[in-house]
């Protein structure tokens, strides 16, 4: 008489943990900058990011339908709506409804689907979404508007809202500014030196706060990084990652900008704007496209600190948390192979260790 | 006394206080005992008695046969019944050999080897011998005669007898119990092993979520200077020996390399009682202490058990199950093994027996991997399970083996910490039974080719010493008809 299922190895417990709680934690992380962000901008902000998360769900769902899986259990994961949230948070506030549509068939059909779904995917859905978005609409993806708070004299009414996304209302010129990396960096390329447009930005409190004009996700620092630290307290994400990212970023900036600070920001400035945070803390740490191993996190944090602040302050683009972050997902697999930690009992190389006084 | 850092590891639901504060009761005598030939790592005893024998307590039925083995005797006086193919307690419900016994209820004592008057006075291969007679095997779980591993100071600069007390896992209580209530007989064994090792030092390393325990120990020791009671840290799989040894000396034993060559050899608790039964008393190994636990079963308690109980007599004496169980496990959660039911025996290496529900397996559907990489984190052996079952899943198991799958002792932390549920040791057991196969098969036509190529030498040599012989006889007929043709010519043979 069979009374118990043996089709199974031990061990039979398991942790309280499961991928939608993983998922779910990460998105109550960044819940608080996220409602700091739908206040700062208004109406317009919260529609796109409803329409971004709505959209990445349908096309999560139909992916899944098309593939005969099961669409409400893997739909309930979570990861689409993280996704999503991820790259609502990377786009500009009042970008109009087709900005999000289009992001999402990016980031869940091309980046996350053909290569195989949850886990399988190369490049983190969300930057895929972010830069081909950039590169195919570059002035809608660099319109930053101005912090216009609801309930405030600023504040927009919710037909002017509608208008914005669905409609063609908004005249970007009026309402937008440069970021504060995208300002240095074009003063820098009419000859004014970082040290003096720098005086033209908001201070470095401000920005930490968030009150400057920006992207959905990097406007709010101060409350992304809570975010990671709750991430890094429940243990969902260790420090190896974001502490290797932002130190790489600091460091460089703080010794280019030692040698020659008409050129270089300084290394405060690379880690207060932008979206060092958002990157360091949410998007390099995506498990599926970083490497498993602690080592690996290092090296790939290092990568892409460097690459962040090489693009920043050489390339063309005044934000380079996206294209670093998506080279160095390329290079996971090698960092993988590279970056496996000691067995026990073993050499790095895996050949057995040698008992103490044997020649 | 400083520890050292181990890496990995979990910090498992230890439910532990379910039985933790149960004394440690005797088992009824059961109608009927199913004694398995195998109940050790080895080759399986031979029995020495025969369907309708009487046979009383600590007769022994079962010799030890071959090198690596261990003998079986009778745990109460009573009648064979059989020799027959009973089920075994392993996961494939597969039968073997089994001798039964019906106790006559009288309990009668086989008179005893007299017990050693002074065992320090012994020769190490006096207690061996008394130790093997007594068929003890570690009691820890992996059932390795203890004879063979108190030998291991012949070939080994010995200085160090770990006493294994950390119980790791979860619900067992067993050794815990043993600790506190047989302290002095757990010391005396280990002494005598010390002694019979050649080791000055003794170590009792127990995990510091048993303070009772240590404190008992502490005091048992306390008259001799070189045994020292040890806390470890809380942190599974610390009673693995090569993590134990690590903790406590600081030393990592080097991979396919025993402890023994770093000095060190680690016995379980239950073990070193067991050595002083049989060396004090001359009282082979009849009964052995199990924590019955678990939600489904009605009370949870420490039985010191008759070997050859059947498991449904040891449930039944803890008031039955109160629902049904979605595992039954002999041994601890993160590595016994499964039971498909009840009808099997309690064998020397059953130290839990766990009836448990759904909720605390904690079962779910298997979800895609998202290479959160707490498996990597968390493995105590530094391995890559991950990496190990994408080739694994793929059926690449030389690709696995080359990523250590060999060195995986399935300690379980990583099926327990993965957010997809995936039963990664499930797929290391799967690789390394494969791989112990082909290195048999390999192995096995190893020795053909060399038979084979032994047999064709042999034959050509045979064929070639026939020729020889043959072309020497043409050649003598030949001389001798040249002979008898010309006799005159002898030069010319």
């Amino acid at each position: 008489m069979t009374l118990a299922y043996t089709d199974k190895s031990a061990p039979f417990t398991h942790a309280p943990t499961s991928v939608q709680k993983t998922m779910t934690t990460v998105i109550l992380a960044l819940v608080p900058a996220t409602l700091f962000d739908a206040w700062l901008f208004g109406w317009p902000a919260i529609f796109m990011f409803l329409i971004t998360v709505g959209s990445c769900v349908v096309a999560e769902a139909l992916c899944l339908q098309a593939q005969d899986k099961p669409v409400g259990a893997t739909l309930s994961d979570g990861s689409a709506v993280l996704t999503g949230w991820l790259l609502a948070m990377s786009l500009p506030p009042w970008a109009p409804w087709w900005i999000g549509v289009i992001g999402s068939v990016f980031a869940i059909v091309l980046a996350k689907h053909l290569f195989g779904g949850l886990g399988q995917n190369v490049f983190n859905p969300a930057m895929v979404a972010r830069v081909a978005l950039l590169v195919s609409f570059p002035v809608k993806m660099t319109a930053w508007v101005t912090p216009h708070p609801l309930f405030s004299d600023k504040g927009l009414s919710f037909a002017d809202s509608l208008a914005i996304t669905f409609g063609h209302a908004f005249n970007v010129d009026t309402m937008t500014a440069a970021s504060a990396l995208g300002y240095v960096k074009t003063e820098l390329s009419r000859g004014v030196p970082v040290t003096e447009s720098v005086q033209n930005l908001p201070d470095l409190m401000d920005m930490a706060i968030g009150l400057h004009a920006g992207s959905f996700g990097e406007t709010s620092a101060i409350l992304i990084l809570a975010g990671g630290l709750v991430l890094l307290a429940r243990k969902i994400i260790s420090w190896h990652t974001p502490v290797a990212l932002m130190g790489t970023l600091f460091v460089m900036g703080t010794v280019f900008h030692l040698i020659n600070p008409d050129r270089f920001a300084d290394g405060t400035f690379h880690l207060m704007s932008g979206a060092t945070f958002l990157g360091a803390f949410f998007i390099a740490t995506d498990y599926v496209t970083s490497p498993v191993s602690k080592q690996g996190q290092i090296v790939y944090g290092v990568g892409c600190g460097l690459l962040a602040w090489i693009i920043r302050t050489f390339a063309g683009y005044p934000e380079g948390m996206a294209f670093a972050v998506l080279l160095m997902n390329a290079l996971t697999p090698i960092i993988d192979h590279n970056c496996r930690p000691r067995a026990f009992g073993r050499t790095r190389k895996g050949e057995p260790l040698e008992v103490k006084g044997e020649k | 006394m400083k520890i050292f850092p181990v890496r990995g590891g979990i910090h498992p639901d230890y439910r532990k206080e379910l039985t933790s504060e149960k004394a440690i009761v005797p088992m009824p005598l059961p109608r009927k005992l199913y004694l398995p030939l195998q109940q050790h790592i080895g080759a399986p005893a031979e029995p020495v008695v025969k369907s309708g024998d009487m046979v009383k307590k600590g007769q022994l039925l079962a010799r030890a046969q071959g090198a690596v083995s261990a003998s079986t005797h009778a745990p109460t006086s009573g009648r064979i019944a059989d020799v027959a193919m009973v089920t075994a307690p392993h996961p494939s419900g597969l039968p073997q050999l089994t001798i039964m016994l019906e106790p006559d209820g009288k309990d009668e004592w086989a008179e005893l080897p007299q017990p050693l008057a002074d065992p320090f006075a012994a020769s190490s291969q006096e207690i061996r011998e008394r130790v093997a007679a007594a068929g003890i095997v570690g009691l820890g779980g992996a059932t390795f005669p203890s004879a063979i591993k108190l030998n291991l100071g012949s070939q080994n600069k010995l200085e160090t007898l770990l006493i294994n007390g950390a119980e790791c896992e979860p619900y067992l209580t067993c050794d815990d119990r043993v600790m506190r209530e047989y302290a002095a007989e757990v010391i005396d064994g280990a002494r005598i092993m010390a002694h019979a090792l050649g080791t000055a030092k003794i170590v009792v390393g127990i995990e510091e979520n048993k303070p009772q325990a240590m404190a008992a120990m502490s005091q048992a020791a306390s008259a001799f200077p070189n045994i020292s009671v040890v806390g470890v840290p809380v942190q599974y799989p610390m009673g693995s020996e090569r993590h134990l040894t690590q903790a406590i000396t600081g030393l990592e034993t080097p991979a396919k390399k025993l402890t023994a060559e770093l000095g060190v050899v680690v016995h379980n608790v239950g073990t070193a009682r067991a050595v002083h039964h049989a060396i004090r008393f001359g009282r082979p190994l009849l009964s052995r202490v199990v924590t019955v636990s678990g939600g489904a079963v009605t009370e949870g308690k420490n039985i010191d058990v008759p070997l050859g109980t059947m498991v449904s007599d040891l449930v039944a004496f803890c008031g039955g199950l109160k629902e049904p169980p979605r595992r039954i496990v002999n041994g601890g959660p993160m590595m016994g093994q499964p039971l498909p039911s009840l009808e099997v025996p309690v064998v020397k290496g059953t130290s839990g027996i766990l009836a448990l529900t759904a909720d605390e397996v904690n079962e779910r559907d298997t979800q895609p991997c998202i290479r959160c990489g707490s498996c990597v984190t968390i493995c105590p052996c530094g391995l890559v399970p991950v990496e190990m079952a994408a080739f694994i899943r793929k059926d690449n198991l030389d690709g696995a083996a080359k990523l250590g799958v060999m060195d995986c002792f399935s300690c379980g932390s990583c099926s327990y910490v993965c957010p997809s549920h995936i039963p990664l040791v499930h797929f290391f057991n799967y690789a390394k039974g494969r791989l112990n196969e082909a290195e048999r098969d390999k192995r096995k036509l190893e020795r053909i080719k060399t038979l084979a190529e032994t047999r064709t030498t042999r034959l050509e040599q045979q064929a070639q010493a026939k020729k020889a012989a043959a072309a020497a006889a043409a050649a003598a007929r030949k001389a001798a008809a040249a002979a008898s043709e010309n006799p005159d010519n002898k030069a010319s043979v």
